[in-house]
């Protein structure tokens, strides 16, 4: 941690971390104590009275339906966004593993939704898939399906799963090329000699030596999904049709914000916070452990 | 090249730009419909192909954003971008190098405990906690100012960690070296600390650039004051009164202005980026 050699002056190390740490202080602690506080109240809207009521917003989380079905779905979005993400993603790699000739430009033109904002992610897939306008929809409506995300909310959550996922390949993909090129190229000649094809060497060494980047990419998806997902979410569904859309973290935007449910909003800040912390605990646990080749 | 397989290698190709392509679709889309006049972009099936009205378009967007809407023109969202972004870019590496500084070269009490304070941030992203920041921040008469909406971004701990991480490969005859020639802590910084870990701050630059760019959620919370607006503000209420005047030429021409620099920080520094992306996460 320090270095062998190190400098005893007394006043310059604390000016140096001073920046940080003070805003971590006012910009982090603070409020983070402020929702566990928070949390363990109940405020009218107006905030003129609040009371100390220990558990009761997670007790009336736990019971309430609409949040258990928030759960549940903000589950089902993550499992899917990371799955499409991460699979698309891996055999892209894969291919592009093979390629000698232009495989720069190919990673470069691959490489960039990386760079897009996820509100604009939103608002391309909005208008590809456009009840009225939407060229997609022209499509499917050739093929006799009816859509509108507007309406249907199977339909959206099928769309900004798409657009979420959509935005996360770029990540994925140079993990993978990232990982795959670390593996020693005697290894996998040694398979070729062997005969094995390259089906089987992708099976048998490729697939099991990437598996940390594997790991590591999931707990990050899913991390994403979870929360870098609002601005996709807000541009295109709000939530909606009926709720149908609304993963927690656009909850607790929605309720603390829109609806003015403090409490409410602050429980909900705090489970989230437990997800993020045991997430992250997950994945350095692991990384610690990384194997080596 | 391991084995000579000319259909596994054909197969590999055509996979690769088969994803190139689905992968690319939805800007062609955003392009083609952001060089159509607005009358075109109403009628079924809208165009796969460029029109002849990007630059009026473009020109339109710039200066007066969506006509009906009373929206601020476009350079003015992405003036306030770059601003921000930049704020956020450069306020990480500044706090980051100086805590990364103290933490691995100075013996003084508490380091440890302000090393784990700092580590703790890394865990929650802002979104977590967004109703009792944006109190504070509303405390601190920060709203509708640029301190407000980039200070609480500021805080994050990967940049020091990725800081440490270099300082500590450095070795230890250089400190030794620059003390016996009677150099202080700060001469030491400036002349061999920071040259020395140019390419990283160059990495780390690109990746908080575009995270900076791309926030969406606080500024939103942050700016009532349309003359702050950054982009991507901008896009969602443009999408909001698409419902009542779809003006989608204007629209998807500022999605593509939005999408512009940070695309364009990430190709012409490639490189820079990959190896920011791969050694600041892991």
């Amino acid at each position: 941690m320090l270095k062998r050699v190190h400098f005893n002056t007394k006043l310059l190390p604390f000016l140096l971390v001073a920046p940080q740490i003070i805003i971590t202080l006012v910009f982090f602690f603070w409020p983070a104590s402020q929702a566990l506080f928070q949390s363990l109240r109940i405020e009218d809207a107006f905030g003129l009275s609040s009371q100390f009521v220990w558990f009761d917003n997670f007790k009336e989380l736990i019971a309430d339906p609409n949040y258990l079905e928030a759960f549940s779905r903000t589950a089902e979005f993550s499992i899917l966004v990371a799955a499409i993400a991460m699979l698309s993603a891996l055999l892209l790699a894969a291919m592009a593993d093979r390629i000698v000739k232009g495989a720069l430009a190919y990673r470069t033109m691959l490489i960039w939704p990386y760079a897009i904002a996820p509100v604009i992610a939103g608002a391309l897939w909005v208008f590809m898939f456009d009840p009225t306008l939407g060229i997609f929809v022209y499509a499917l409506d050739a093929l006799g399906i009816d859509w509108n995300y507007k309406l249907n909310g199977g339909q959206a959550m099928t769309l900004v799963i798409l657009a979420a996922a959509w935005k996360q390949i770029a990540y994925n993909f140079l993990f993978f090329v990232a990982a795959m090129q670390s593996i020693p190229k005697s290894l996998i000649e040694a398979a070729a000699i062997d005969g094995a094809g390259p089906w089987r060497r992708f099976w048998t060494i490729v697939l099991p030596l990437i598996s940390p980047t594997t790991f590591f990419l999931l707990v990050v998806n899913v991390v994403y999904a979870f929360f870098d997902t609002f601005g996709i979410i807000d541009s295109m569904t709000q939530g909606g049709p009926a709720s149908n859309t609304e993963i927690l973290v656009y909850k607790v935007y929605y309720d603390g914000f829109v609806g003015l449910d403090l409490g409410s909003s602050a429980a909900q800040s705090v489970i989230l916070m437990a997800i993020v912390i045991a997430l992250t605990v997950v994945q350095f646990r692991y990384i610690e452990r990384k194997v080596d080749y | 090249m391991i084995e000579n397989r000319p259909f596994v290698t054909f197969l590999a190709h055509l996979t690769v730009i088969t994803g190139i392509l689905i992968v690319a679709f939805p800007i062609w889309i955003t392009f083609v419909a952001a060089s159509h006049d607005a009358i075109r972009m109403t009628q079924v099936p809208i165009p796969l192909w460029p029109g002849d009205q990007f630059l009026i378009n473009m020109k339109q967007a710039l200066t007066q954003g969506l006509g009906g809407a009373g929206g601020p023109p476009v350079w003015l969202m992405l003036t306030n971008s770059l601003i921000t972004a930049m704020m956020i870019a450069v306020g990480k590496i500044i706090i980051s190098l100086l805590s990364a500084y103290a933490i691995v070269y100075f013996k003084f009490p508490f380091r440890m405990g302000f090393f784990w304070m700092i580590f703790i941030t890394l865990m929650l992203p802002v979104e977590v906690r967004i109703l009792p920041t944006f109190k504070v921040v509303a405390d601190l008469n920060l709203l509708d100012s640029y301190w407000g909406m980039t200070l609480p971004l500021i805080a994050s701990a990967t940049a020091t960690f990725m800081f440490r991480q270099v300082f500590l490969t450095i070795p230890d005859e250089l400190l030794e070296a620059a003390r016996i020639d009677g150099a202080g802590p700060m001469r030491f910084f400036w002349d061999i600390l920071i040259p020395m870990s140019r390419t990283n701050i160059a990495a780390l630059f690109v990746i908080l650039f575009i995270y900076g760019w791309n926030q969406y959620l606080w500024p939103l919370l942050i700016t009532t004051d349309p003359n702050l607006y950054t982009v991507t503000i901008g896009i969602k209420q443009m999408l909001n009164s698409a419902e009542l005047t779809p003006e989608w030429n204007v629209i998807m021409m500022t999605a593509l202005l939005a999408m512009v620099p940070p695309v364009f920080v990430v190709l012409s520094m490639q490189k820079m980026f990959v190896k920011g992306l791969t050694e600041t996460d892991k």
